[in-house]
């Protein structure tokens, strides 16, 4: 559909699209500020995997009849609605998986296992989510090869100089680092990282969990190699997410997980792989929350990327000014022009438990706690923070409602 | 201000603010670092037992985190003096809850067993006692 460059997002129209919204919580209106952990569902979402299975359930790919087709036809369809919203080259690269974790374990697994060695180097940063740290850790280690971070400013920059330093002691195979951090909503310059890897011979690979949802991801402008994204946290069901990755390394792969649908000919002697996107998603697919991915990424091309990018912007502005009125709050992160719609901030020595256990009973939903980011709790010399995040429901009233809250939890603690 | 009253009684703020028993010990008799990875909030605990060898005498704990993990900690040092190890080891997480004294959700409720737990965990490493239900498979810190 044509999209206007100029569109402005009506976050309250949007919002009435929400039913999760039609209720009061604790008594009071919902204010919830904890998209960055898992976003709400449009009813369009809702209706569309309902009607499907209601009318076109069957598995696909294997099935003659007429509701094999239809189901067949619903996941296609959705593969090709999440090629065009990361404008991959190829239908054939959009790999579905459970999310983003999952992804990024089937690049450690399946390209980091088998190219991995001794004197190899993974490199990530600081900043990222366990999802991108965990696996490249384990991998490593597994093949005797190094796991290296690069360390962030105050910002959440990395300085890409810092790679120079790490190939002087060791071969570095993969640079893994976020597009958008979950916990302080920098949003990265990657390009020097991506340009960096592919002159040393290394694949860069992104975690794009934060940024889909949020703003245009585009694989070809990024330039990278590997790319992954998790439904639930852009408007759609949990248990769908997405791999793409470049063609020939997706070729020149193993399998991940092994089993049904993923092959070409089993005999006792010797299995062959199946044709790319096949190889990689054995067993039944999660078909109907695929085909509610597809209408979440309908539902956030129809309110426009950039539409929501700049209200996230807006949004953090506010935020920003808002929460720093009140006594006693650190803010972590960096400018608002820099971040997507994600605010961590710590009140007085409040534990953040306590903070967001009091911010619920007037409605707030916020998330306390590492964020599934121990090495950067770590650097910041916190156990944990409060952290407030947007989308494109959020209205400011909800942000107001949260310092209203933030002032209670003063008095509590005095 | 009632229902935040409720939540945060005068007792757990008081326990929160004026922790008993916080502190290092030196030499303890048993001692235990314990996690909440829902948090990262860590804690460790220290035990010095009296001449008999089992009785506990003093307990004290160092760490972070937030009041509910803080102030259950701290009631847990006073509750524990004078008991056996063994009697701690079976220690039945009702009676601190009782204690506490205000209704928690199953994520608070972490918070609250942070201490106890750990503490187990220490008896056990010094003493062989049971460990905690649902721990046995625990890797020892």
């Amino acid at each position: 559909m044509a999209v206007t460059a100029r569109q402005k997002l009506d976050a309250r129209a949007l919002r009435a699209d929400f039913p999760i919204f039609e209720q009061l919580i604790h008594g009071k209106p919902l204010a919830y500020l904890d998209s960055a952990n898992s976003s709400q569902k449009p009813r369009q979402v809702l209706d569309t995997m309902t009607t499907f299975y209601e009318t076109s359930y069957a598995n696909v790919h294997r099935a003659v009849h007429v509701l094999g087709e239809r189901a067949t036809a619903g996941l296609e369809g959705a593969r090709e609605k999440v090629r065009a919203l990361l404008n991959a080259p190829d239908v054939r690269e959009i790999i579905f998986v459970r999310n983003a974790t999952e992804a990024l374990n089937l690049v450690a697994y399946s390209w980091g296992g088998n190219n991995l060695g001794p004197g190899d180097a993974v490199v990530v940063t600081e900043l990222e989510h366990h999802s991108n740290f965990v696996p490249w850790q384990y991998i490593a280690k597994r093949n005797g090869a190094e796991f290296r971070m690069l360390p962030i400013d105050e910002n959440g920059d990395v300085d890409p100089a810092g790679l120079d330093e790490i190939a002087r002691e060791c071969n570095v195979k993969v640079v893994a680092t976020n597009l958008v951090s979950n916990s302080l909503g920098t949003i990265a310059d990657i390009a020097p990282l991506v340009r960096w890897a592919h002159e040393h011979g290394a694949i860069y690979v992104c975690d794009a969990a934060q940024a889909a949802p949020h703003m245009r991801v585009d694989v070809q402008a990024l330039d990278c190699d590997f790319l992954a994204i998790s439904g639930h946290k852009m408007c759609g069901p949990s248990g769908i997410g997405a791999l793409w990755g470049r063609g020939d390394l997706l070729r020149s792969m193993e399998p991940f997980l092994l089993g049904g649908h993923m092959i070409s000919s089993v005999r006792f002697e010797k299995t062959t792989w199946g044709e790319l996107p096949h190889k990689f998603e054995a067993g039944t697919s999660p078909i109907a929350e695929a085909v509610g991915l597809g209408a979440a990424v309908d539902y956030l091309e129809a309110a426009g990327l950039d539409a929501i990018e700049a209200y996230e912007h807006e949004l953090a502005a506010y935020a920003l000014g808002r929460l720093s009125e009140v006594p006693g709050i650190t803010l972590y992160g960096p400018p608002a022009e820099r971040r997507a719609g994600v605010v961590s901030f710590n009140l007085d020595d409040v534990h953040p438990h306590d903070v967001a256990q009091i911010l619920d009973r007037q409605g707030v939903a916020i998330r306390a706690g590492h964020h599934c980011c121990q090495p950067l709790m770590h650097k910041l010399g916190v156990a944990a923070t409060n952290r407030a995040s947007f989308y494109l429901y959020t209205l400011p009233e909800e942000i107001d409602q949260l310092v209203d809250g933030l002032y209670t939890v003063r008095k509590v603690f005095a | 201000m009632n229902e935040f009253d409720q939540m945060y009684r005068e007792v757990i703020l008081d326990h929160y603010k004026n922790p008993r028993g916080h502190g290092v010990m030196e030499h303890a008799d048993a001692e235990a670092e314990g996690q909440n990875p829902l948090c990262g909030d860590e804690v460790s605990i220290y035990v010095a037992f009296g001449e008999d060898g089992e009785t506990i005498d003093e307990v004290k704990f160092s760490g972070r985190g937030c009041a509910i993990s803080q102030a259950a900690t701290s009631m847990l040092t006073e509750m524990v003096q004078g008991r056996t190890a063994t009697e701690v080891a079976t220690l039945d997480k009702d009676e601190l809850l009782a204690e506490i004294g205000i209704p928690l959700t199953p994520v608070r409720l972490k918070c609250a067993m942070l201490g106890l737990t750990t503490l187990k965990i220490a008896l056990h490493k010094a003493k062989g006692t049971p460990l905690p239900d649902g721990l046995d498979d625990l890797e020892l810190l």
